[in-house]
């Protein structure tokens, strides 16, 4: 379809989730607003194919996800050292005790495979149904949720029961789960 | 319930995979996904972007784009 008004509003709308989503699969906010824009673009340039009346954010975050793809097999290696740069894409500074939990989350999300962690934040946060998040992804949608499962399961052994040996697991999942207050 | 179900981690001792400590966890791990994400959802759309579209409006501008290629479903 042409690239009516009501079309660019519902795009720039989509732009605060989509660079959500860039953030979170790519953990680098310059090269996340970098997919963005390349998304957009692309978007603009391809109106054409948008079917009226479909998923206009399921469309959008295809595209996004489909460039990260292609790019994320080229920059492999520059991917390390994302935590810091994501530090600096937040307006306020987390306190102390909460960044250093933010940081031990981030760094768990980024040691699941990049299948696993796309399911999760597609379900978990973008807030996209099973039958979307598998539409964007390719795949079908029993293949995204057993990617979920597996994904929520990993970080629940990374965050929770990793450290399990050095303390104790029951003390450390007690000290967990009783002094998050 | 007499048989225990050893938890995924399978470490000897380590909890079992009992319900409700494990929606409690995973709550937990849901709640910070989403806090990360709304982070920077609250941020709104930056002014590059805006300007970025805006300009898009003109005339010819769409080719700014360049590619062709497809990237998104049929």
């Amino acid at each position: 379809m042409p690239l009516t008004n009501q079309l660019r509003d519902d795009i720039l709308a989509s732009v605060p989730s989509l660079r959500a989503f860039a953030i979170s699969l790519s953990g680098n906010g310059d090269r996340a607003d970098d997919l963005v824009q390349e998304t957009l673009l692309r978007a603009i340039a391809n109106i054409d194919s948008f079917q009226p009346g479909s998923n206009l954010p399921a469309w959008l975050f295809t595209i996004l996800r489909n460039l990260f793809r292609s790019d994320y097999r080229k920059r492999r290696r520059e991917v390390e050292d994302a935590e810091g740069n994501y530090a600096k894409t937040l307006k306020t500074q987390p306190s102390q005790g909460a960044h250093l939990e933010f940081e031990e989350f981030r760094a768990a999300l980024d040691k699941l495979p990049q299948d696993q962690r796309e399911a999760l934040i597609l379900v978990g946060a973008s807030g996209f149904s099973y039958e979307d998040a598998a539409a964007i992804c390719g795949c079908a949608v029993g293949t995204i949720k057993s990617r979920v499962n597996r994904a929520r399961s990993k970080l629940s052994a990374l965050l929770y029961v990793e450290g399990a040996e050095d303390f104790g697991p029951d003390d450390t999942v007690r000290a967990v789960i009783g002094g998050n207050g | 319930m007499m048989k225990e179900v050893k938890s995924q981690a399978s470490q000897p001792g380590a909890p079992r995979k009992q319900g409700g400590l494990n929606a409690e966890i995973q709550s937990r791990i849901g709640h910070q996904l989403r806090a990360m994400y709304d982070d920077v959802v609250r941020q709104g759309v930056p002014d590059r972007f805006a300007e970025l579209i805006r300009k898009l409006d003109q005339p010819g501008a769409a080719q700014a784009g360049g590619e062709t290629e497809k990237n998104g479903r049929d």
